[in-house]
């Protein structure tokens, strides 16, 4: 079959890409696109470093086929900050919620869906949320303190 | 030989043609729903190519409906996607917790339960609780459709009763009635995202004085394939759900396992657990009936 066409919107913006049919959409956006801020882990699944948005819903990208993305609205880390950083992203800063910083697209992308979602999340339903992102630096807590901070401005913006 | 191929048929008929042609010509077709074992699969321990169906645009594969008779559930609706629908949260509480177990929120917003049946592993979580529901697979094929009670679904480790050219178009689950509520419970080493060590899904019907009128419990992850247990259901049937019944059902669903060591757990821990999770499974279907 070869290389198949694909248009979609990934964050906001129509792109059109070339793929291989088994080509992972993770690999359509780093090696055809050029968005390298989307991290590959472990490649099956199980570490969230790779975690998109694909129609709302917050999906492992390497568990997605890039043809799958056809007509799709997909958001990545790219998509979150604006002239400035997001205030998830100033959070994870500010709470030093990340060392090597690999996963660290991942969680970002994951908070916020998960605050998009429900704004006001306890401890336990962000752990929840956030179990299929690893993190092999930080113990998790400077995250999951960092997600409770930005839920909080987020709710109340300064 | 060959190369990989995609294809995403907008009708049932177009998609059977397709995995006909294919069937014809000798050369290798696959369903995608979520994808979630598939990718895993292609990349590891099933490398060659062939024609991937992604029946996630036919309409029939994306229906979720709840009527006063039945509920349906489409082969290509996502486990996060079910698992927001208030009614089935409030009608089959046990299958949309098994459903909840499945992976973390990024496999959830893709994987399906019919998927999760398909790909036939004897620790696929929600099968015991499509069991234990009553659930039947739709099955389409060039010659029609057919029913196929799940517990009759999975036929082997990692093989099920498709014939060449079929697919799964979804499943139909009796409406439970009033009093008659379900339960999942399964025992992994951890609290999230690993594969069950053992799972018990059971429904439970009680009438107005508390005593168990019907019952279904299904076990996973105890032998080649998720088992029904009619042993364990009749020795729930006409009692209150006391613990020599909750006991003796257990002890069936241990009967009736034949379970492998392996390094998650050994065969003499599985029997035991199996019989465990059983009676704390029963006992929660058992509030559930009650209060609902
Ligand atoms: C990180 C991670 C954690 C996981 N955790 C769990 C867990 O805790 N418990 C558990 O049980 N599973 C788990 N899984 C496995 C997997 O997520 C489930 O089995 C899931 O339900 C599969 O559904 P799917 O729609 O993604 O299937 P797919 O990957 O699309 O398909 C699976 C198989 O079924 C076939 N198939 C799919 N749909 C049909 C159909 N309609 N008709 C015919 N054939 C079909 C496919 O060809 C393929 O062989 C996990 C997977 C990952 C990656």
């Amino acid at each position: 079959m070869g290389k198949m066409h694909v248009t979609s919107r990934i964050n906001g913006e129509l792109r059109e890409f070339l793929c291989e049919p088994n080509q992972t959409l993770l690999d359509v956006l780093r090696d055809e696109l050029g968005l390298t801020g989307t991290k590959e882990g472990c490649g099956s699944g199980d570490c969230g470093a790779c975690s998109v948005v694909v129609n709302d819903r917050l999906v492992c990208s390497c568990l997605v086929l890039g043809v799958e993305a056809q007509n799709a609205e997909i958001e990545t880390i790219e998509g979150v900050a604006g002239e400035e950083l997001h205030p998830i992203q100033q959070k994870f800063l500010e709470h030093a919620a990340l060392q090597c910083g690999i996963c660290t697209p991942g969680f970002i992308v994951a908070t916020k869906a998960l605050l998009a979602k429900n704004p006001d999340p306890d401890e336990e339903t962000i752990r929840y949320w956030l179990a299929g992102n690893l993190c092999r630096c930080t113990g998790y807590d400077k995250i999951i303190r960092a997600v409770q901070d930005a839920a909080k401005t987020l709710a109340h913006p300064a | 030989m060959g190369a990989y191929a995609y294809l995403a048929p907008q009708s049932v008929q177009e998609a059977l043609s397709v995995l006909d042609d294919h069937l014809k010509r000798g050369e290798r077709a696959q369903i995608l729903s979520g994808g979630t074992d598939l990718l895993v699969q292609m990349r590891s321990v099933d490398k060659t190519p062939r024609l991937i169906l992604d029946i996630k645009q036919l309409a029939e594969a994306n229906r979720l409906e709840v009527t006063d008779q039945s509920i349906y559930i489409g082969a290509a609706v996502p486990s996060a996607l079910m698992t927001e629908n208030v009614d089935l949260q409030a009608l089959l509480p046990g299958l949309m917790e098994a459903a909840d177990l499945i992976g973390s929120t990024q496999i959830q917003g893709r994987a399906t339960i019919c998927g999760n049946l398909c790909n036939a592993s004897p620790a696929g979580d929600s099968i015991p609780a499509m069991i234990a529901a009553g659930a039947q697979c739709e099955i389409a094929s060039e010659s029609g459709t057919r029913l196929l009670a799940v517990e009759d679904f999975v036929v082997g480790v990692g093989k099920n009763a498709l014939l060449p050219g079929e697919f799964v178009l979804g499943l139909t689950i009796p409406r439970p009635a009033a009093r008659q509520k379900d339960a999942y419970l399964r025992f992994i080493p951890r609290t999230e995202m690993d594969i069950a060590v053992a799972g018990c899904g059971v429904s439970v019907s009680v009438d107005a004085a508390g005593q168990c009128t019907a019952a279904r419990v299904a076990i996973g992850a105890v032998a080649p394939t998720p088992r029904l247990v009619p042993e364990a259901a009749a020795a729930l049937v006409g009692t209150t759900l006391d613990e020599a019944a909750l006991a003796a059902a257990g002890a069936a669903c241990t009967a009736a396992s034949s379970p492998i060591t392996d390094k998650r757990g050994t065969v003499e821990y599985r029997r035991k657990v199996i019989a465990v999770l059983c009676r704390r499974a029963v006992a929660i279907a058992k509030q559930r009936a009650i209060g609902a």
